[in-house]
């Protein structure tokens, strides 16, 4: 049980990372790019903060209610 | 500087140090084994824990310094905010739970658990108290600045005001009375930032000439260059003005000065624009000056400072888009938007040097599309982004992937994960924390950009933006806000002074001394710790105050993140970690990026105040490198004790 929540956390931690680290390198090397204004007129820059700020929380979210509690069932076991 | 001490700010700071300090109190009486005091006994509720974790981990720098760095730089602050919220990813996804599953009191127990090594639990308890003082230094310069205006005392009673709370409050409770301030104080943070961002959005947007003094920035021309002397004359109260002569010093600042019929002297900053055809023309724009010599500020925009002369408040909107004066209320998205399309008058410093040592501290608006104050890479730090240096861009990789791995690492984060009774519980409070962190971060880019546009900032001080723009609102929100700060300075510190105490009493003293503790005993060394480090702290902060608190976070999280991340990771994933892998990586890992650290460019100028070419590391944040070495040795020790000798665990 504990081998696969962390097998989980893991997952979820890589997709973030790749999320987060998108977010550091378009700064660092194509800092012109997040000028871009794609949604109601409010900048790539603030729009990837917000995405990586809640994404942070949909995913905390997403693992605390599909990890495996120690003493009942698995609900994500289907997957 | 244009702020002083008001009754309903002080009533309100009192009322709030009174009830935390009570509450301490109340709650200590309940205390009754280490168990008790290190940890709350294991049985705080996960919500109030979460709740807590952002009450610890919204220090001073989050505060105070995003707002700021916001409020006079735009974008670039929001790019911590960012950071500091992905590490909790880190601690949660990876840390969170093995930390629980195998520590009782502090970090050292959990990386211990395999081996039962003293080395290792020395190594590992030095480097907690190493990046706790760290952590400790810019918490108490916020808290002298703090108390500067708002009771209008000295930096240094300021820091002594908090360092004697704060250990009255860890001596008085331990962990228990820590986590309820810091439930309560994360709470009325996030609350109180919510409603300040609310009355932000319903205030909307207006253009104005100046702060909220009503004092109207002049601004002389367009015109073209020829017609300028003229030009000035015509203004009033600058009939029979001249330009000074040029002066190579001020002419390289890009300032002219102009001399009133009546003889007084005032600085303008000279701005080159072109008109339709493309033909030259030139602005002028009132100045701030604070000019000093060897004996102290002798005028401030020419006026002695007890003929009242006063820096004053600053940050306005010049332009908004179609022309309008006011925009109403704004939403979430459309007071960006609206921002985006708008010109603000940011204000930047220059020092003029005279040849016979008189220097005049110059502050001079700049207006700034709005697109510019919402994009990355206008503050000094980050302007490197912009250029094709790579160091410059190393060093902002390196800051990020600090932020990124520094939280999970930080030791007063980790101890409240053994405040909670399980995994199950460490991992919904992480949640609820990342929750209320994450929430809090959103508003702290609207109370900076709130409080760019605010007219109250002090430009002697980024600090207090957001409780200054507060004080635009209503005096009564200033003294609330401020009150909640200083709290929250309070809180940190509380939480950096229990986990030092922590280290010295479960992992120094026993296993660098072999001194067997009672219960009772511990407690005791820990509360005498406490005093101690508090001590230090306050020490360190009067020394440490006129240091930038965001470098010193950002270097915190570097030491943080190398001496212990590679250690607490590699414990998880690699069975052929080594005990002396583990010493090795934490020790080599603090004393890296503790060196980088304090032979950087920075360093050299804000600490030690030599020239920034003698530093001889080529960028400022460690984190890039630092973090990879310690893995590395980690590694290569790990792989060269086993095959010496059999695996000792």
């Amino acid at each position: 049980m504990v081998d696969r929540n962390r097998r989980l956390g893991l997952w979820l931690f890589a997709a973030y990372l790749a999320l987060y680290g998108g977010f550091v390198l378009l700064n660092t090397f194509r800092p012109a790019a997040m000028e871009a204004t794609p949604v109601a007129g409010v900048n790539l820059a603030v729009l990837y903060g917000f995405v990586l700020i809640l994404a942070a929380f949909a995913l905390a979210c997403l693992y605390g209610w599909l990890c495996v509690p120690p003493d009942k069932g698995s609900p994500g076991e289907d997957r | 500087m244009n702020t002083g001490a008001s009754a309903a700010a002080v009533s309100m700071f009192a009322l709030f140090v009174a009830i935390t300090l009570g509450l301490s109190f109340y709650l200590g009486r309940r205390v009754r084994s280490a168990q008790g005091y290190f940890a709350a006994h294991g049985e705080v509720s996960w919500f109030v824990n979460g709740v807590a974790f952002a009450g610890d981990y919204l220090s001073a720098a989050s505060f105070l310094g995003i707002c700021g760095m916001i409020a006079f730089y735009g974008y670039d602050g929001f790019l911590y905010s960012i950071g500091y919220l992905a590490g909790w990813i880190v601690a949660l996804f990876v840390v969170a739970e093995p930390v629980k599953r195998l520590g009782r009191y502090t970090l050292a127990d959990a990386l211990n658990s395999s081996f039962q090594s003293r080395g290792l639990k020395v190594a590992v308890g030095i480097s907690t108290l190493v990046v706790s003082i760290f952590y400790l230094i810019p918490q108490m310069v916020g808290a002298g600045a703090l108390v500067q205006p708002l009771l209008g005392l000295p930096h240094w009673a300021g820091v002594v005001l908090v360092g004697v709370t704060v250990v009255l409050i860890v001596v008085s409770a331990g962990m228990v009375s820590t986590t309820y301030v810091q439930f309560l104080k994360g709470a009325l943070l996030v609350l109180f930032s919510a409603a300040l961002a609310l009355m932000l959005l319903a205030r909307g947007l207006r253009t104005a000439e100046g702060g909220i003094d009503g004092h109207v920035f002049r601004r002389i021309g367009p015109v073209a260059p020829a017609a300028l002397v003229d030009e000035i004359s015509r203004q009033p109260g600058l009939a029979g003005a001249a330009l000074v002569p040029r002066d190579e010093v001020w002419s390289a600042a890009g300032l002219e000065r102009i001399r009133a019929a009546d003889g007084t002297i005032s600085v303008w900053r000279v701005r080159g624009l072109r008109d339709a055809e493309g033909g030259e023309l030139v602005e002028l724009r009132e100045t701030q000056t604070v000019t000093r010599t060897a004996d102290g500020i002798q005028s401030i925009s020419g006026q002695t400072p007890a003929e009242g002369g006063r820096l004053r408040p600053v940050g306005h909107v010049e332009q908004l888009p179609d022309g309008r004066t006011q925009t109403g209320p704004l939403g979430l998205m459309s007071f960006l938007s609206t921002l985006q399309e708008s010109v603000v008058v940011l204000w930047r410093k220059v020092d003029v040097r005279e040849p016979d040592g008189t220097v005049t501290t110059v502050y001079y608006p700049v207006p700034t599309p709005g697109n510019q104050v919402l994009r990355p890479g206008e503050h000094p730090s980050f302007q490197g982004i912009r250029g094709d240096k790579l160091s410059d861009k190393l060093n902002f990789l390196s800051l990020m992937l600090a932020l990124f791995c520094g939280t999970a690492s930080l030791p007063h984060i980790l101890i409240r994960y053994y405040t909670v009774r399980d995994e199950v519980s460490a991992r919904r409070s992480t949640i609820v924390g990342i929750g209320s962190i994450g929430f809090f971060y959103i508003l702290t880019l609207y109370l900076g950009l709130g409080a760019m546009t605010s007219g109250a900032l002090d430009l002697t001080d980024t600090n207090m933006a957001a409780p200054l723009m507060a004080r635009s609102m209503s005096e009564w929100l200033f003294a609330a806000i401020s009150a909640i700060a200083f709290t929250t300075v309070l809180g940190t510190v509380s939480g950096l002074i229990l986990a030092s105490a922590g280290a010295v009493t479960h992992d120094l003293l026993p296993d660098l001394f072999g001194a067997s503790l009672t219960d009772h005993e511990k407690i005791r060394v820990a509360k005498l710790a406490s005093i101690v480090v508090g001590a230090i702290a306050i020490g360190l902060g009067m020394l440490f105050k006129n240091l930038n608190v965001t470098y010193l976070v950002g270097w915190a999280f570097s030491i943080a993140a190398s001496a212990n991340l590679p250690a607490l990771v590699m414990l998880l994933f690699w069975q052929g970690t080594t005990r002396q892998g583990v010493i090795a990586s934490v020790l080599v890992g603090m004393t890296s990026s503790l060196v980088w650290v304090l032979f950087s460019e920075d360093a050299y100028v804000h600490v030690f105040g030599l020239p920034k070419e003698a530093a001889p590391v080529p960028f400022s944040q460690p984190g890039i490198v630092t973090i990879p070495l310690s893995f590395a040795t980690l590694v290569v020790v790990s792989w060269a004790t086993r095959r010496g000798s059999p695996a000792p665990a």
